[in-house]
């Protein structure tokens, strides 16, 4: 009988839960919304985004044709001697247009951005809670290899991946594409896996998991359902980081030569190659690196943003 | 301290050693050999195997690895296939102009920064506040090739300000000091900012503006006593910051130091150099990160190191 009348109860009970837990991420939405840095960050990444996914119906050239006499052009707002109104940004030194090429970068950064985050994602939460969970070797492994990743920058690993991989097969996959996102992801799965890990080991201890334990939860639900969702907020946070990060390795490999591959244009690759005449011919290389500071720039003021919205403790 | 120290110097080693496996197998792992380079003109294959055998690549790699390992701690570090001469020296010739960049760069660093997120923490939500925050995010999130293509273009193309590369004289090293500075002068500003907000609203810094001392030795003694605490453990990454930085400015700038020699060296596969670059700076992150926690315990005495 008690039964009976008491279910009613614990779904309404249930649903003003669900509706407060909702609530906490409204809030952090709402505060986000108000904070106009990462707001415009927001609309940046957005167009980027657009711009990527859109790129061969939006880029009015193709980036890798080549064409001669068309070398070298100035941007529309040059000195008309040397402007084309073909190419409105101007062509690079191969007679490629400019336009395209950035718009088909940003496909590149997107994807450099995003693949390896999404891996580092998976992989950190699965390993990261699993072994803050069980403890036993797979944590102590764990430790062993942060202290040796954290004993080095992940720019020197990705170098060293690159320079012996990049002629292999999965050096040539995507024109050094998809070594770019294993590598990535290796570099940096551990840092993801040790946050998690602290998360679940202070969140283990809390009384709501006791009472999830004491119900009879399975660990794969207490997991799932409890441990996961509360410890989501710096997980989230730390991936908005990792995206323009992953998009500096990617920009700053290919402007040393040893990333993405020619003629599969990125804006850092773009930067190499207008480098050589950048005293006379700056624009082919300051478009890009325009393109590069915008994009970083949205990043770091969403994930700013992000940070504040998520966890107002704390402040940097 | 002293069993502490020790414990951390002896673990250097399976650091060093780890980060050496790491580097020989990927290295030999790799398509082609350090004399495929030429395509057009292939070296014959009786001189490939000669070359080959001199620098002893023709052995199984794990007895490679034994022979390099246990010259290593001679401070033999092979000689460079390109060069021909003893990556030791190459590096040795290298280091100064490395380190003088690296510790001009640091100390400007610290020069900008700790100054800057002072003041815009006193001041907090005033106009010099937003714009050092606002520096401080150009600074951390714009990659510093990005900014020394900017900076070469304006000071050194445009305005004929300071020459656009090279070293040697002080006009050569301001641009490269200050654009690797600027990553790491960010990162510190916002560090001592968010610190110096957490000390200034301290119960003791309450107690000792109540007992009637004056705002400036509250500041000194009381706040900024605290508060850069915390700072000094980010010089171990600011100096791991600025070793990456390094080659990628050295490169820019054609400066004859260590980073640029690293680049060059991976771009023809010259192991021996790779080998001994990886383990020197592998080193000096290493030390950066020991000192720092060393420095931390004497600072703060409620952290324990040695436990």
């Amino acid at each position: 009988m008690a039964t009976i009348t008491a279910q009613p109860q614990t779904a309404a009970e249930l649903n003003v839960l669900h509706r407060k837990q909702r609530s906490l991420w409204m809030d952090a939405w709402h505060r986000l919304t108000r904070n106009k840095m990462a707001m415009a960050g927001l609309v940046v990444v957005v167009l980027a985004m657009f711009l990527a996914a859109f790129a061969p119906w939006i880029a009015p050239k193709d980036p890798i044709a080549q064409s001669s006499g068309t070398a070298l052009a100035d941007p529309f707002w040059g000195d008309p001697k040397y402007t084309n109104p073909d190419y409105p940004l101007g062509s690079d030194s191969l007679g490629r247009d400019t336009l395209s090429r950035l718009i088909w970068s940003s496909r590149v950064s997107m994807l450099v951005g995003f693949v390896p985050v999404s891996i580092i994602f998976i992989l950190g939460v699965t390993i990261g809670m699993y072994a803050a969970f069980y403890g036993g070797w797979i944590d102590n492994l764990l430790m062993r290899l942060t202290d040796v990743m954290y004993a080095f920058p992940d720019l020197l690993f990705l170098i060293i991946i690159f320079a012996t991989l990049r002629d292999s097969w999965i050096g040539n996959l995507m024109g050094g594409l998809v070594l770019m996102f294993v590598g990535i992801a290796i570099v940096n799965w551990v840092g993801m896996a040790r946050l998690v890990r602290g998360q679940v080991l202070s969140l283990k201890e809390k009384e709501f998991i006791e009472a999830a334990r004491a119900t009879g939860a399975r660990p794969g639900r207490i997991m799932l359902r409890h441990l996961f969702p509360n410890a989501l907020a710096p997980v989230i946070v730390s991936l908005a980081f990792a995206i323009p990060s992953a998009m500096l390795a990617e920009a700053t490999l290919s402007f040393l030569g040893f990333g993405i591959k020619p003629p599969t244009p990125t804006w850092g690759v773009m930067i190499l190659e207008g480098f050589v005449h950048v005293s006379s011919t700056p624009w082919p290389v300051l478009l890009p690196a325009f393109c590069i500071a915008i994009v970083m720039l949205a990043f770091t003021a969403l994930g700013d943003g992000l940070r504040d919205a998520l966890d107002p403790r704390m402040k940097l | 301290m002293l069993k502490y120290t020790v414990r951390r110097l002896l673990l250097l080693i399976p650091t060093l050693f780890f980060v050496a496996l790491i580097v020989f197998v990927l290295s030999r792992a790799a398509p082609g050999s350090p004399f495929d380079r030429n395509e057009n003109r292939p070296l014959p294959a009786a001189t490939i195997e000669r070359l080959n055998r001199t620098y002893g690549i023709d052995k199984p790699i794990h007895e490679q690895f034994i022979l390099y390992l246990s010259n290593a701690v001679r401070f033999d570090f092979g000689s460079s296939l390109v060069r021909d001469r003893p990556v030791a020296d190459i590096i040795g010739q290298g280091l100064p102009t490395s380190a003088q960049l690296g510790i001009q760069a640091l100390l400007l660093a610290l020069a900008i920064s700790l100054p800057l997120g002072t003041i815009s923490a006193l001041k907090q939500n005033s106009p010099i506040d937003y714009a050092s925050l606002f520096l401080a995010t150009i600074g951390t999130s714009i990659p510093n090739f990005v900014i020394a293509i900017f900076a070469i273009l304006l000071f050194a193309v445009s305005l004929h300000l300071v020459p656009v590369i090279g070293w040697g004289t002080p006009k050569h090293m301001i641009l490269p000091t200050v654009i690797l500075s600027l990553g790491a002068a960010a990162f510190l500003t916002r560090i001592t900012r968010a610190s110096m907000l957490e000390a200034i609203h301290q119960d003791y810094v309450r107690t000792a503006r109540s007992k009637g001392l004056r705002e400036q030795v509250v500041i000194i003694t009381h706040v900024m006593k605290n508060a850069l605490i915390p700072v000094a453990t980010i010089v171990g990454p600011a100096t791991a910051a600025l070793v990456t930085g390094s080659f990628i400015i050295e490169s820019i700038f054609s400066i004859p130091g260590i980073g640029r020699e690293f680049v060059l060296s991976i771009t023809k596969r010259d192991y021996p150099m790779i080998m001994g670059v990886y383990l020197l700076y592998a080193f000096i992150i290493s030390v950066a990160n020991l000192t720092v926690d060393l420095v931390y315990g004497m600072l703060d005495p409620r952290i324990k190191v040695g436990r």
